[in-house]
């Protein structure tokens, strides 16, 4: 399918995954690994049917009378769906590509510094997700992360002192990892990388609005 | 409750355009067949057996994640309209229907209740030209049958964490995982399903 992947999700996050409780941040980076890495949609899917299990066995309560009626109703009406599968030769499979709202080129980079760009991607709660675009050779600038961090790379690769990440790889860092990941040498390293701690604001102004509002 | 997942589900009959070459009691096998008959017939009576069987806990297991039996009932019947409008995109051999249902079901579950979006993978359906082989299907609700058992067969308290989590009832940071389940056996065959299935994506 395309080059090895060697890091992958842990059981804990596949778990949340499937039971529906990680926040969305979280599940649009587990959802877009799972889109590369089958190894991890065996897991997850082997998961998933321990919910399967758990549903077939739950105590039965009553539906409404009329409920057969009004689904067949609503189903007359409705088109059956097409398969959600990205074009061949795309940087970015779904769901990825409908918050981006296309491929690489549809992203809407703004600078950071250093050459670096980043594009925070709009999703609910207060943990946040972003891509980062990091030239070759260069640092990815500080961060912080107070929680954990999920870095999944999608072009090119970065170094670490844990190890080499590239395609479809996945760094599930928590606070205890100090680290700083370059990007290797050639085309550029784009990655999408969601975090629990809010945004890190470097300025007085929003650091005075984020002790104000308890960020 | 404690019997729950013990019960086999063979209160209806065997399917009858099956015949007697698959395997006749597992109802796992049975849900297929009619999956199958709604996908290719569009047979409305096979989607009123599921709908009998699967509404009722579809709607148990949305009201035990914290929804109110209106709404529960009511996400109910748009998780069983999808499962209409989405079953060419069910794969029997890599998942049971409870399964596939579940699925849908949590999903309905985060959109409506959670009032968030659900990012899911890619699909990886089989084309209108290839199926998956009948030995694997056949094997995978197996598989998916022994898992349920094992499930039943948990201690109490443990069982009752695993079901916790799936009605979304724990916080991320509390689950630690699907503890003492045997999911190496069904995660193989689902492997080796998928890659006969990315082989004929080439």
């Amino acid at each position: 399918m395309q080059t090895e992947i060697r890091h992958h999700l842990n059981d804990e996050l596949l778990m949340a995954y499937s039971a529906g409780t990680l926040p969305e941040a979280f599940s649009l980076v587990v959802a877009t690994h799972v889109s590369l890495c089958d190894e991890c949609r065996a897991r997850l899917d082997a998961i998933d049917s321990v919910g399967g299990a758990v549903l077939n066995g739950v105590d039965e309560v009553d539906v409404s009378e009329d409920s057969l009626d009004r689904v067949l109703k609503m189903i007359e009406s409705e088109d059956r769906a097409l398969p959600r599968v990205a074009p061949k030769h795309v940087t970015l499979p779904e769901p990825l590509r409908s918050y981006v709202g296309g491929d690489v080129d549809a992203v809407k980079w703004r600078r950071v510094g250093g050459g670096v760009k980043q594009a925070v991607l709009d999703t609910g709660g207060t943990e946040s997700v972003r891509m980062l675009y990091i030239p070759g050779g260069v640092a990815v600038p500080d961060h912080t992360h107070g929680g954990m961090e999920l870095t999944l790379v999608l072009q090119g690769a970065f170094r670490d002192e844990v190890d080499r990440f590239g395609r479809g790889d996945i760094e599930i860092a928590d606070s205890d990892l100090d680290h700083q990941p370059v990007a290797e040498e050639g085309e550029p390293c784009i990655c999408l990388a969601a975090t629990d701690a809010p945004l890190a604001f470097k300025g007085l102004v929003p650091r005075i609005a984020q002790r104000f509002v308890g960020i | 409750m404690k019997a729950t997942y013990a019960r086999p589900n063979g209160r209806r009959k065997a399917s009858k355009s099956k015949g007697k070459a698959m395997v006749a009691d597992t109802t796992t096998q049975d849900w297929v067949a009619h999956l199958r008959r709604i996908r290719d017939d569009r047979d409305q009576a096979a989607f009123a057996e599921l709908f009998r069987h699967f509404a009722p806990r579809v709607k148990a297991f949305l009201m035990k994640g914290g929804a109110s039996e209106p709404l529960a009932e009511e996400c109910m019947q748009e998780a069983m309209a999808t499962v209409w409008r989405k079953v060419d995109l069910f794969d029997p051999s890599r998942a049971s229907v409870a399964t596939w249902i579940f699925t849908i079901a949590r999903n309905r579950r985060i959109d409506v209740i959670r009032k968030e979006r659900r990012p899911e993978p890619e699909d990886l359906p089989w084309g209108p030209e290839a199926e998956p082989n009948q030995e694997d299907v056949v094997s995978l609700q197996q598989e998916s049958e022994r898992l349920a058992q094992a499930l039943a067969a948990l201690p109490e308290k443990q069982r009752e964490l695993v079901e916790q989590a799936y009605f979304g009832d724990l916080s991320h940071g509390e689950i630690a995982e699907a503890t003492g389940l045997p999911l190496g056996t069904i995660k193989s065959r689902i492997r080796l399903a998928l890659e006969k299935l990315r082989h004929t994506l080439k």
